[in-house]
């Protein structure tokens, strides 16, 4: 399962990652060179695990806890998270297009 | 001014004295501020901090020092200076991960152990260099430059938490905070010849620490010997309502069991050590190996039965870790997209902003992980890579519960397969991960594991590894501390 070109540009896609063309190459020779170590795990016999049940590795299982807590206590007020609020919602710059930024956010 | 030489108090004398009146938290934060200056923890030098604060420092000092007057008392780490990795929240404080993306980050929350380190009078001086999200085992992959090891700066401190072992090895602090992926606390400790641990996976909060790999991320104390190291450990254990797989199994002292025994000459009757022939290869350094085999004739000396033991599936450990590991990175990096966290590239569409963004924030092992992770969850390739990764991981859990189910008390191994190797000298990415050859298992299996010095080879330290069952720190650490004293001064030479 050779990585190609192409694999990369879609997985970058995905992944939300430009990939300047000239590192195109090398990231191929690169993922090809770990995933080649990868290929050992295929020769394993694995039907004696059983889906998911071994995975999370504490003897006990993830606590279930009610439902009933509240929000969780926060250390200081939400309005010093963001650089702004406007009726109770953060006040953040315009995403596409940024020209306008100044105009809506500090 | 009280002169205190950091490279021979330990934090628990340390702590002894502050609350005794004998020294100040003042005195103790500008020893600390000295010993950094001395050292060069600075980007010009060592390049181990990534910030630091003196006035702030002094100030925090200051205050503790007015509250213990009051209350009369003072905490188990009282004024103890810490460093902490960059990629734990503190309150306040930059945590930037050693990354682009997150310069000039400023936390508006705290991570669980710090609060709790906190509440105990410990004061942060530093946030400490690292590799990029935690990706790395050398402190090369920071955007801010390589660390350097400071018992030789041509060699790497190991990583991810470089710096924080680094600090404790250059006697800057008594005790640092890390974190654990794939061995990034036991590996730098090794390379440094200071103690590392990794707890038992739930046993610490990861509350305020930024998710690499969230199956396998535990937080973890470096020290300058054991005890220092279980104060630290048992300090920041227990349940958090704040991180849903955190343990609510109560915490002992893990200290008591071993102190009791202090005085015994065979502090280990009646424990079994395991030596799994797995760790001991051909290709290991000879030199690893004589120090192990020394470390184990110590052990027999304190009263252990040792014993061979297999863990057959260790080999599979790296190929199953670097897909388990990218691919929960893929998932937990989705969130730096340029609009919630730090820097943002300026663009022309929403789609052109995330990539832009990301690609100039991350460097190049964080952006290669990100696509290994996303190509082996993609359509196609999911069963063959991640769902295979996952079942091999239940066959090294399984092996870790045989021989822990067969009377094996803890089991000792090499923390790393070779010393501090030189800056710039790995350049294969599979072959630095190789680096995690011996820690890896520990976190794919959850188990606790922590590494001490146990000599040095070329002048280079040496770390043993001490593995237990899950949540049986307090067996690990009685081992630990009576290998530590009874190897002595020869653990460091």
């Amino acid at each position: 399962m050779a990585v190609t070109q192409d694999d990369v540009r879609q997985v970058a896609e995905l992944a939300r990652l430009g990939v300047d063309p000239a590192r195109l190459e090398p990231l191929v020779a690169e993922l090809n060179g770990i995933l080649q170590h990868m290929e050992v795990l295929s020769n394993v016999d694995t039907t004696a695990i059983e889906g998911a049940t071994l995975i999370n590795q504490p003897i006990e299982s993830t606590p279930l806890r009610s439902d009933s807590d509240g929000p969780l206590k926060m250390m200081s007020p939400k309005e010093s998270f963001a650089p702004s609020m406007k009726d109770g919602f953060f006040i953040v710059p315009r995403l596409a297009t940024h020209e306008d930024a100044t105009d809506s956010a500090p | 001014m009280t002169i205190l030489d950091f490279s021979r108090l330990s934090a628990t004398a340390l702590a002894a004295k502050i609350s005794g009146g004998s020294v100040s938290p003042a005195d103790a934060v500008d020893a600390s501020i000295a010993c950094a200056k001395q050292a060069g923890a600075g980007a010009d030098s060592l390049n181990i901090y990534l910030w630091t604060d003196d006035n702030l420092a002094r100030r925090e000092a200051q205050s503790l020092a007015e509250g213990m007057k009051r209350a009369g008392k003072g905490g188990r780490l009282a004024g103890i200076p810490m460093a902490v990795k960059d990629n734990i929240a503190t309150l306040g404080l930059p945590t930037t991960c050693a990354s682009k993306l997150l310069a000039g980050y400023i936390s508006p929350y705290e991570a669980t152990a710090i609060t709790r380190l906190r509440q105990e009078g410990a004061i942060v001086v530093a946030k400490t260099n690292m590799d990029e999200f935690a990706m790395g085992s050398s402190t090369e992959n920071s955007a801010y430059g390589p660390a350097r090891n400071p018992l030789d700066v041509r060699r790497v401190p190991g990583g991810s938490s470089g710096g924080s072992a680094a600090a404790v090895a250059a006697g800057i602090v008594p005790l640092a905070l890390g974190s654990e992926t794939g061995g990034s606390v036991r590996q730098p400790a090794a390379f440094c010849g200071v103690v590392g641990v990794k707890p038992t996976y739930g046993r610490v909060s990861r509350h305020g620490l930024v998710a690499f790999a969230s199956s396998l991320d535990q937080i973890g104390p470096l020290a300058r010997n054991v005890d220092d190291a279980a104060l630290a450990t048992e300090i920041i254990s227990g349940v958090d309502p704040n991180d849903s797989t955190s343990s609510s199994r109560k915490v002992g002292s893990y200290r008591d069991q071993y102190l009791s025994l202090a005085s015994s000459p065979r502090p280990l009757d009646g424990m079994t050590v395991g030596v799994p022939e797995e760790y001991f290869p051909e290709e290991l350094d000879p030199g690893i190996r004589s120090l192990c085999e020394r470390s184990i004739d110590t052990l027999k000396s304190l009263g252990a039965k040792v014993i061979d033991v297999q863990l057959p599936n260790t080999r599979l450990a790296i190929p199953v870790y670097y897909i388990v590991a990218p691919a929960e990175a893929s998932s937990n990096l989705a969130r730096f997209d340029g609009v919630r966290f730090g820097a943002r590239a300026k663009s022309s569409s929403l789609r052109e902003m995330y990539a832009d963004t990301r690609s100039s924030g991350f460097g190049p092992e964080v952006t290669r992980r990100i696509l290994l992770g996303t190509y082996v969850l993609s359509a196609g390739y999911y069963d063959a890579y991640y769902k295979k990764a996952q079942a091999v991981r239940g066959l090294i859990t399984r092996d870790f519960r045989d021989v822990f189910g067969k009377g094996i008390d803890v089991l000792f191994t090499p923390t790393t397969p070779t010393t501090a190797f030189p800056v710039g000298a790995i350049s294969d990415p599979y072959q630095m991960y190789l680096s995690d050859i011996f820690t890896a298992t520990s976190n794919l299996a959850g188990v606790p594991a922590m590494s001490l010095p146990i000599g040095r080879v070329a002048g280079l330290p040496v770390g043993g590894q001490i593995i237990a069952s899950h949540f049986c720190e307090s067996t690990m650490f009685r081992v630990a501390y009576a290998l530590e004293a009874a190897l002595g001064g020869e653990a460091h030479q």
